[in-house]
């Protein structure tokens, strides 16, 4: 069973494991998250997993509770689980609703597109001859299942966010697997007017708008590398 | 009678026992309503009932919440069983998907090719006596209190000791060395709710046999 250390939430933390931070050592770069109408810039450190070995010394140190990434440094915990440390962050930075309902709301936009997102990491770690089949898959899924749902609530409230008329970490996951999708199948988004308009001004979100940009710390898509990368590491 | 959360699923575990047990544990009662043909399955999809056209659903408190997750956790925000603050919903979110990591390969398990079942099953027994038990017999080790998280029961220790159960299903041995998890399991299931919970005749769900898998895969339209 191949564990694949691609954190799900990309346009926040990127693949990476993070190390004991040693106090005092900042790194220069930051990376903005954007919190109920203000702006807030977070800054992280990247650790990239490139061989065995280095995964094998997380794994020895007990930095890892199952054994497994991405694993995440933060206000002093070491964060597993995906899920598990998205929920922090959006916790953190106000970024899952002003209540119970608008939270549950958020959990289920949520979990309703890590469904479809998780077949996009899925896909580079296919045969090549599943791959096309594939994406023809995703394809159907996303237009038949996904979209529909969520071109029906921006219609139907006419805001700009998906919950409570501000960002949330359904919006986020939303436009990362988006953006994804729109790698593979360019005019996936065609019959989704609204989906459109939404992408694009959800892009353009000051603080997403640099995220987007060259030069971040947004990654590729997988390439050959990639894969072969995580093979290494992560097959026994 | 109105109030009662209204599960809708087929007459097996899958994923909604999880949501069975937490309802149970919270000592709330709930109503099934099972899904026992593929026509039932169409009606809630065409209703709109399933935002994704796909169950577990429940309806509560005037919505009708599905993925399973979103469910866990309204449920486990209403009764109290997501701890007191951010960092400790941290805790429990981990300690709540590991379990589920392992709770996912059991559950598979009867789909499982037979040439395959054995390896399968080898690697499931590997991960719980390497991976999953001794990292939450550690957690509890290093506080020495009665539940994974907070000294207080949260929905972490129900899944968890739904799990205790499953692994005891496959293998009892696998808890031998484990006398703290034994111990959670033996705490949680004196619980009266979870205690009532556990007696015959309540709404929990006997492992998946031939006739129950057929009837998933039937409704489900699983080749």
């Amino acid at each position: 069973m191949l564990n694949i250390a691609v954190s799900i939430g990309e346009i926040f933390w990127s693949l990476a494991h993070r190390r004991p931070r040693v106090p005092g050592l900042q790194t220069a770069r930051w990376a903005p998250l954007c919190g109920s109408g203000h702006s807030e810039w977070s800054q992280f450190d990247e650790e990239f997993l490139e061989t065995k070995e280095q995964l094998q010394k997380l794994q020895d140190g007990n930095h890892l509770l199952f054994q497994q990434v991405p694993m995440v440094e933060i206000d002093g915990m070491k964060l597993v689980q995906t899920r598990s440390i998205l929920h922090y962050i959006a916790d953190k930075h106000h970024l899952f609703g002003k209540d119970l309902k608008e939270r549950t709301l958020i959990d289920m936009y949520v979990e309703g597109t890590l469904d479809l997102l998780e077949l996009l990491i899925m896909h580079p770690f296919l045969k090549p001859d599943d791959q096309q089949k594939e994406v023809a898959n995703m394809a159907q899924k996303a237009i038949i299942r996904y979209f529909p749902v969520f071109e029906k609530v921006l219609r139907g409230h006419g805001q700009r966010f998906l919950v409570g008329n501000q960002l949330s970490l359904a919006d986020i996951i939303l436009l990362q697997t988006i953006l994804a999708l729109e790698e593979k199948i360019p005019n996936i988004l065609s019959a989704f007017p609204h989906l459109q308009e939404y992408t694009v001004k959800i892009s353009n979100i000051p603080t997403i708008k640099k995220f987007l940009e060259p030069g971040s710390k947004k990654k590729p898509p997988p390439d050959d590398i990639y894969v072969r990368t995580v093979y290494n590491i992560f097959m026994p | 009678m109105a109030g009662k959360p209204t599960l809708h699923y087929f007459n097996g575990r899958g994923r909604m026992e999880c949501i069975r047990w937490l309802l149970a544990a919270a000592g709330v009662e709930f109503e099934e309503k099972f899904i026992e043909k593929p026509e039932d399955l169409d009606k809630l999809k065409n209703d709109g009932s399933l935002m994704f056209q796909q169950v577990p659903m429940v309806e509560i408190d005037g919505m009708k919440l599905v993925q399973t997750r979103a469910i866990l956790n309204y449920i486990a925000t209403k009764y109290n069983l997501y701890g007191k603050d951010m960092k400790e919903r941290a805790l429990i979110d981990m300690y709540s998907e590991g379990v589920e990591d392992l709770g996912e390969m059991i559950m598979h398990l009867p789909l499982c090719p037979p040439d395959q079942k054995d390896a399968k099953i080898a690697q499931i027994k590997e991960r719980t006596t390497n991976r999953y038990f001794p990292a939450f017999e550690k957690v509890l080790k290093n506080h020495g209190q009665d539940y994974l998280v907070g000294n207080k029961l949260s929905k972490a220790d129900i899944h968890l000791v739904e799990l205790l159960y499953y692994v005891e299903e496959l293998d009892p041995s696998l808890l031998a060395n484990f006398p703290l998890l034994k111990g959670l399991k033996a705490r949680v299931s004196s619980l009266p709710a979870v205690k009532k919970f556990l007696q015959p005749g309540s709404q929990r769900k006997p492992p998946m046999d031939e006739k129950n898998l057929e009837e998933a895969k039937r409704i489900f339209r699983i080749k």
